[in-house]
């Protein structure tokens, strides 16, 4: 038991280290390097998104529990996020909607 | 409702003990996942209307690279901190859960502080609710994320009164980690903002 | 905008109509009745204890019913005046401000107040028992979601008669509904009503999903379980997914509106269309959140009274999945005509298109589950019989809506107005009153008049059709929604004197239901044996009204999707006799519910009118509730003794014995 918990304090040093990582990766690519716009922007959000895998798995256990229906409701919740995002955009950005 | 009977593949932490603490925790990752559509709703409005600046300040004018680097510093940390906690209370370590809550609960409100300050000096340079849709936007999105994290650290706080006065039992280790939870997801939906709001704002 | 403005509304109170003075009067003589014979009779302690306070799944389904059909009454009231107004061209029963009133109120409550409800009640009635559960999984978050959709519907519907109804439509699109176009307090009485409701809902959602995923009983798995039980499997999905949606954007209206912040505003960089969208994100989805348990309902009472096994069951099933997944992605179909590319209406008309593919499978195993049955047709099933024709014709006329250069034609007509309630009174309506009529005696131990509810239903389908088959014709001559009043020339006279006929039918099958219940209460026949229908399915394996703890032993034999059905077949019931009898775990009655559902009022109140601090004072005793309710947590549950439940057994014993 105490080997087990033992890791785990590894494994939530190691979550918190992967965030850090992430976040001043992104910030670094952001603001100091001559990517386009576009590749920017899917860069950040690529890295935003691991991010959040980390702290799912790494700090909030989503494996433990229920884990198939815990996974399974949080990306629907995703799916319909994404449909609302991008279908919000694409509507009212990408095709002249914004004159109104 | 509880029955005595734990299933099979139930996790041997004292939060899964009982039928409520599973069945609460499982509640609590659904609306989890109700909160990441709240979210995404937020987001959405913000980035469609981003641009509509009407004459006012904008994102580029506004964020301070070193303010916001430091907001997110303390949610990570206090991310960290949090699992540290959920970890020692596993262990049955009262102590440990109090000196790694607290430190959570200290960096939420220095998170907070920031936020407050960075919304007035906002309002100082002209750039309000009221001002244009992009402020309209930026101001609910951030301000929602942070009335939740406001709500999470009464939350935790009065938690942890209850664990101080009955102890780590199964129901207060339960309350504990959907309070964990909780936290954890707000870190969550601030590096969307930190992502979609302040780097892409600054782009 | 300061937190101590207490600005009254030009008319607080609303007396400038004889309709509206009437309301009054009514209003108050029945408060004072209500008051009255509860007080006479003693009955306050009764009702805090057994009602107000009650924790019941079943008890809460009876409330959300009643309340649902009180609210088809309003809504059907607002309906009949409507049709009064346009039986002829030209009349005056309703200026043009009252109509738009009046088909604001209609939708919302209809939609929200009265089909939601009346769902969700039949959910709370039904699922716990088809599961073979002993609650739900968060018994006390169900009574506060009953609590939050009362009191969101009471906030509503005071509008009329307090500070003025909203008259923006139930869309309630913006700029209209901003408070440059229509100050005043009625659009945020939609705004505050919708929103208490919906956080109301959300909870239910979330409930019921975590309820039919961890507490069903042995044996019974995913794909055993009755279809009733799936579809709210399915709709409490969509609903944990839309309604976050709803909840942000009304408050983004409310920000607009009291707040001056510019989300939707044509200045200042608003975007009214990003109203229409949020809108129908939400509002898409919403509509199968209503339909799919009638479908689910459907498909118990038609293999019930066809005595077959469901046609198809694995289809149905996937059918309502994909439905699902489907509901959020078609929303734009509501506003093809908005200015979207064609690449966005190509898109949104071929998904919109698909919708049709899961629910046509699901029309033909509804047929092919009735081919060769025995079938008998009580008021239940003739409601099933009548949805399939009925909801046929709208769903095809659906399809019709769906290609988007054709409803550049039907868009705002009542063309639109004919399809919606073709698909929303066959489909949920009828769904609504089938399930009703199911599980009465499973509630209580009595079913509702045959004779009656039979006359009932043939008023109402009759006039049904007669209402709204005139519909599609005048919208197609070009009739559009909305409109107060016509003038003799447009040609549209003789369907509109029809639809009025049909409407007043359905009116009075509307009060014959209504009879039919109140004549059963005081006449029909006491049965407490269980299992009138002759069902399938676990619910009627115990006895109605089953004990508040649902099963005495837990259902031990469920093997197939129709368990109760396969065991009377075998000569078996549900339970092992020989199990001895257990203390069983329940939660205590709990105020909590009511009392926050009470600072909720409040809340809203305040921020109705734009009295912030009340506002806020309401929103404090909400979060106090529930800091309260935490800190009494520990000691909210007790158990059943066994000598109870064996009393139970005894008495229960007695009443059968006595019947015959």
């Amino acid at each position: 038991m105490s080997e087990q918990q033992h890791a785990s304090a590894k494994h939530h040093i190691t979550g918190f280290v992967l965030s850090l990582l992430l976040t001043f990766a992104a910030l670094f690519l952001a603001l100091n390097t001559p990517l386009s716009v576009g590749l920017k922007l899917t860069v950040i959000i690529v890295l935003a998104v691991f991010q959040m895998l980390v702290q799912l798995v790494y700090f909030m256990h989503v494996t433990e529990g229920s884990k198939i229906y815990q996974i399974i409701s949080f990306s629907y919740g995703i799916f319909v996020a994404v449909c609302v995002v991008a279908g919000s955009i694409w509507l009212m950005l990408l095709n002249g909607m914004s004159m109104y | 409702m509880a029955s005595s009977s734990v299933p099979k593949g139930t996790p041997n932490f004292p939060e899964y003990q009982t039928e409520e603490g599973r069945l609460k925790i499982f509640g609590f990752w659904v609306f989890l996942a109700a909160e990441v559509v709240l979210f995404s709703t937020l987001f959405a409005t913000y980035l469609v209307l981003a641009d509509r600046t009407a004459g006012g300040p904008t994102g580029k004018e506004l964020f301070e690279v070193k303010d916001f680097m430091i907001e997110t510093m303390l949610l990570l940390t206090s991310s960290f901190t949090c699992g540290l906690a959920v970890l020692e209370m596993r262990k049955g370590n009262k102590k440990g859960v109090f000196i790694w809550m607290i430190a959570t609960l200290a960096m939420g409100l220095g998170f907070l502080g920031m936020e407050i300050s960075e919304f007035v000096a906002y309002v100082h340079e002209g750039a309000t609710l009221q001002t244009s849709a992009f402020l309209s936007g930026f101001f609910v999105l951030v301000g929602t994320h942070g009335a939740h994290v406001t709500l999470g650290v009464v939350w935790i706080s009065l938690v942890l009164t209850q664990v101080a006065k009955r102890g780590l039992t199964p129901m207060t280790c339960r309350k504990l980690f959907i309070g964990g939870l909780y936290w954890h997801f707000l870190d969550v939906v601030w590096i969307f903002i930190f992502t979609a709001v302040y780097l892409t704002g600054l782009i | 905008m300061g937190l101590f403005n207490f600005k009254m509304p030009e008319h607080f109170i609303i007396m400038n109509n004889p309709l509206i003075i009437g309301a009054w009067i009514s209003i108050i003589l029945v408060s004072v009745g209500i008051v009255f014979f509860v007080t006479k009779y003693k009955k306050w302690g009764y009702l805090w204890r057994e009602w107000f306070t009650t924790v019941d799944h079943k008890k809460i389904g009876v409330m959300y019913i009643l309340a649902a059909l009180l609210m088809l009454f309003r809504g059907g009231f607002d309906a009949i005046l409507m049709r009064t107004q346009l039986a002829l061209p030209d009349l005056k029963v309703l200026d043009a401000q009252h109509y738009n009133e009046i088909f604001t109120t209609h939708g919302t409550v209809m939609i929200l107040f009265m089909a939601m409800p009346f769902i969700i009640g039949l959910m709370n009635v039904a699922v716990p028992l088809q599961i073979g559960a002993r609650d739900v999984a968060f018994p006390v978050l169900n009574a506060a979601s009953f609590w939050l959709f009362f009191v969101g519907a009471m906030i509503f519907n005071i509008s009329f008669v307090v500070g003025g109804s909203p008259d923006a439509g139930w869309t309630n699109y913006v700029p209209l509904a901003g408070s440059d176009l229509t100050p005043g307090v009625g659009i945020n009485y939609y705004l505050w009503g919708l929103q208490i409701a919906g956080i109301g809902t959300l909870a239910t959602g979330v409930n019921f999903f975590v309820t039919i995923l961890k507490m069903r009983a042995p044996g019974m798995t995913l794909l055993r379980m009755p279809m009733f039980t799936w579809s709210t499997l399915i709709t409490s999905i969509i609903i944990i997914f839309a309604f976050p949606v709803l909840t942000v954007t009304l408050a983004m209206l409310t920000f607009d509106r009291l707040f001056g912040a510019h989300f939707f505003t044509i200045d200042a960089g608003g975007m009214p269309m990003m109203w229409a969208n949020l809108f129908w994100i939400w509002g898409h989805p919403e509509v199968y959140i209503v339909i799919l348990p009638a479908f689910g309902i459907f498909s118990d009472v038609i293999s019930t009274f066809a005595r077959k096994r469901l046609f198809g069951y694995n289809a149905m099933v996937i059918s309502m999945v994909a439905i699902s997944g489907l509901s959020f992605i078609v929303w734009v179909h509501h506003f093809f005509t908005m200015g979207n590319g064609p690449w966005i209406n190509s898109v949104f008309s071929i998904t919109t298109m698909a919708i049709a593919i899961p629910t046509g499978v699901k029309v033909f195993n509804w047929l092919f589950t009735m081919y060769k049955g025995r079938i008998e047709t009580p008021a239940p099933m003739l409601w099933s019989l009548a949805f399939i024709p009925n909801f046929l014709i709208g769903g095809v006329t659906g399809v019709m809506l769906a290609s988007a250069p054709a409803d550049y034609q039907y868009h705002n007509s009542y063309f639109l107005v004919s399809h919606f309630h073709y698909v929303l009174i066959g489909g949920t309506v009828f769904g609504c009153l089938a399930g009703m009529y199911y599980w009465w005696p499973k509630i209580f131990d009595f079913k509702i008049n045959e004779r009656i509810s039979k006359w009932a239903f043939w008023l109402f389908v009759v006039g049904f059709n007669l209402c709204f088959v005139p519909m599609y014709l005048v919208g197609l001559q070009g009739m559009p929604r909305r409109v107060y009043t016509y003038g003799e020339h447009m040609g549209w006279t003789t369907w509109n004197f029809v639809e009025t006929i049909g409407a007043y039918l359905m009116g009075v099958g509307f009060m014959l239901i209504v009879w039919a219940i109140i004549y059963s209460i005081l006449h029909e026949k006491r049965d407490r044996s269980g299992d009138p229908w002759n069902g399938r399915t676990l619910e009627w394996a115990i006895s109605s009204p089953p004990p508040h703890y649902n099963f005495s032993r837990m259902p031990s034999r469920v093997t197939s999707a129709d368990p109760f059905w396969d065991a009377k077949k075998r000569g078996e019931t549900m339970f092992d006799e020989n199990e001895p009898l257990k203390p069983i775990h329940m939660p205590n009655n709990d105020g909590m519910p009511i009392v926050l559902s009470g600072f909720m009022f409040i809340a809203g109140f305040g921020f109705v009118f734009e009295w912030l601090l009340i506002g806020f004072i309401g929103l404090l005793g909400v979060i106090g509730s529930m800091i309260w309710r935490s800190f009494k947590d520990y000691d909210a549950d007790h158990y059943v003794q066994v000598d109870e439940i064996e009393r139970d057994q005894a008495e229960l014993k007695a009443a059968l014995e006595g019947r015959s």
